[in-house]
């Protein structure tokens, strides 16, 4: 942990009020208080407060960045940085949303009234996670609205694993145990990333994570000591989710053009090679201790790097995964499609009900 | 313990076990993000419920049976729940609607049920109470919009009426079995919760400018296990997987 976790919500203006300091100047619109509506608003005036005094801004977000401190919606930040997040913040958000789907699958089908329940709360957690997430790619100037019709006209990515379809009981166990496990690693570095709004909605969504890869990992336990046939089923799944979950780190490296400009801003702080090969170590034991094998004839302990030698996946078909050819690219983004198009009356009653009270809330989008 | 207990106790989680399926198929798929979570808050809830009330039916038949046997291995006719319940989804005026007259149902239901001599029965009915009271909020809250909204909602609220009406009588009967145990002060006067649940109901449909439906034909049969086509198919999605392993854990 490091001291920025532990800030309270009215911490945050402080990084506000030390370049206040350096300016020599009291500029009152900075102590707005952060809200997702008044940004827009916010970064106008700041960066035009900003510009009149000809400070060095890029100076005042790069210290930041060296102390630590969070840059936060209304700083001054370059637009690369801005673009990054926004791409980042928002296809995080669609992969919660599209992540439903592959799950939700099950729920009517779901063999226990408890693990019905389970897989219920689970696939509603994921329905918070990626609300959380557009209400920080908010802060950053764009509406949710923009957001989803990037998903819905299939513009924007979400993540690759949800193109893969769920066919058996287990293919929940086994995405609850390794593509959770798999975003744990992920978003507990980003619970440390130098965008405010982000870092915070990564401690909320993390807390959840882990519940569901531990249910997800008692699902696996009970497939795993079952009948013949519930064993079955569950090295099937681990057969067929392994490899696409080791995809989810993003390609290798050598091959990951948005990867230094994430580690040089802090949005990002291991590189993908390294979050698989955690990942890797984490969850061979795990299959060991359920009797499953990992589907790798080349995983070999290795001694000197403390690790696993393994097979790197098939990137050919990560690339056409990510561009529209997997197994469910098709199915997904039409179940979106629809879900929206078929609430669009919905969503005008309330509109116009809204209206027609006076009510100042409008229903989003 | 009583056959009649065990009856009654069982209709009751059918009743919320059945809607609660229903509810949760639209998980993943409502008319906008912030819906899509209350709407499976609800079935959440009455998911609990249904769990609850299995449970103890389990308990009062004695037989060894589990609340997941009971869900999972009886058939067709052994289900009691309402044939409302049973409904297809639909369009969200439908499922809303829907919500609305069993949501009211609930709330006078289990606000009787909390003073049954049956502590268990209470207890759950206590419990469930407040959930109930925030989904009445909720389906009221919708059949307003879609009342007042615009033509569109209106129709399709209305149309949802129309469609629904038939299966409301049938919330209201009171089996024979149950003479005792409404003697014995365990289960609920039906008669009485009528009358609350229409005046309650009649002013939601005013308040949403639609019109209460007139001279329906009654569907019945839920009583006697007889139910609409829609169950079958219900069940054979949700029970499918227990009954391939019908020896395996999960
Ligand atoms: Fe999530
Ligand atoms: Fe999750």
């Amino acid at each position: 942990m490091n001291d920025r976790d532990s800030m309270k919500p009215g911490d945050l203006l402080l990084p506000v009020k030390s370049f206040c300091r350096l300016s020599g100047q009291i500029i009152a619109p900075l102590s707005f208080e952060i809200h997702a509506f008044s940004v827009k608003f916010a970064y106008s005036l700041t960066r035009s407060a900003y510009m009149e005094q000809n400070i060095n801004f890029e100076d005042i977000f790069e210290s930041k960045l060296a102390k630590n401190d969070f840059i936060e919606p209304k700083d001054w930040m370059p637009d690369n940085y801005r673009k990054h997040l926004i791409r980042q913040i928002s296809q995080h958000a669609h992969s919660e949303i599209v992540g439903m789907l592959p799950e939700g699958n099950w729920i009517t089908r779901a063999p226990s009234l408890r693990s019905k329940i389970v897989l219920l709360a689970k696939v509603q957690d994921e329905g918070g996670h990626g609300l959380y997430l557009y209400t920080a790619a908010e802060t950053l100037g764009v509406s949710r609205d923009e957001l989803l019709d990037a998903l819905h006209t299939g513009k924007a990515k979400y993540s690759s694993i949800f193109n893969y379809p769920t066919l058996t009981w287990a293919d929940v166990g086994a995405i609850g145990w390794l593509v959770d496990g798999a975003a744990i690693m992920n978003q507990v570095m980003l619970q440390r990333s130098s965008y405010g709004p982000y870092s915070r909605a990564m401690v909320r969504i993390c807390k959840e994570e882990s519940f569901h890869q531990r249910q997800g990992y008692e699902i696996m336990t009970h497939l795993a000591f079952g009948t013949p046939e519930q064993k079955q089923m569950a090295q099937d799944a681990l057969n067929r989710w392994w490899y696409p979950t080791m995809m989810m780190f993003g390609p290798p490296d050598k091959d990951s053009p948005n990867s230094e400009n994430a580690i040089k801003w802090r949005i990002k702080r291991e590189t993908n090679d390294q979050l698989r090969q955690r990942f890797v170590n984490q969850t061979v034991p795990q299959a060991e201790y359920l009797g499953l094998t990992v589907p790798d004839e080349k995983l070999t302990w290795n001694e000197a790097k403390q690790g696993y030698d393994f097979s790197e996946p098939d990137w050919v078909e990560f690339k056409n995964v990510i561009n529209g050819n997997g197994p469910c690219n098709k199915q997904r983004l039409k179940a979106r499609n629809d879900a929206h198009k078929n609430g669009a009356w919905v969503r005008e009653a309330a509109a116009a009900y809204a209206k027609k009270k006076g009510e100042s809330t409008a229903v989003a989008a | 313990m009583s056959n009649a207990l065990f009856q009654y106790t069982l209709r009751l989680g059918d009743s919320s076990l059945i809607l609660a399926q229903r509810l949760s198929e639209w998980t993943g798929h409502g008319p906008f993000l912030e819906e899509d979570l209350a709407l499976t808050n609800i079935a959440l809830d009455t998911l609990g419920t249904a769990k609850s009330f299995l449970e103890y039916a389990a308990q009062v038949e004695g037989k060894g049976r589990t609340d997941d046997d009971l869900a999972f291995f009886r058939n067709e006719r052994e289900f009691f729940n309402p044939l409302i319940t049973e409904q297809p989804n639909g369009d969200y005026a439908k499922t809303m609607v829907r919500q609305v007259i069993m949501d009211v149902y609930h709330l006078y239901l289990y606000k009787e049920l909390a003073k049954s001599k049956d502590t268990t029965l209470s207890g759950i009915a206590q419990k469930a109470i407040k959930e109930v009271t925030y989904h009445v909020r909720h389906s009221a809250s919708w059949l307003e919009r879609f009342g007042n909204g615009t033509d569109e909602s209106h129709q399709r609220a209305q149309d949802a009426l129309n469609e629904l009406w038939q299966y409301t009588q049938e919330l209201f009967e009171t089996p024979g079995s149950e003479k005792e145990l409404l003697a014995q002060g365990v289960a609920v006067n039906l008669q009485d919760i009528q009358a609350k649940w229409e005046t309650h109901v009649d002013e939601l449909i005013r308040k949403a400018n639609l019109k209460k439906p007139e001279n329906v034909f009654m569907q019945r049969g839920s009583l006697d296990g007889i139910h609409t086509e829609h169950l079958g198919y219900l069940l054979a999605e949700m029970q499918h997987l227990p009954r391939m392993h019908p020896t395996a854990k999960w």
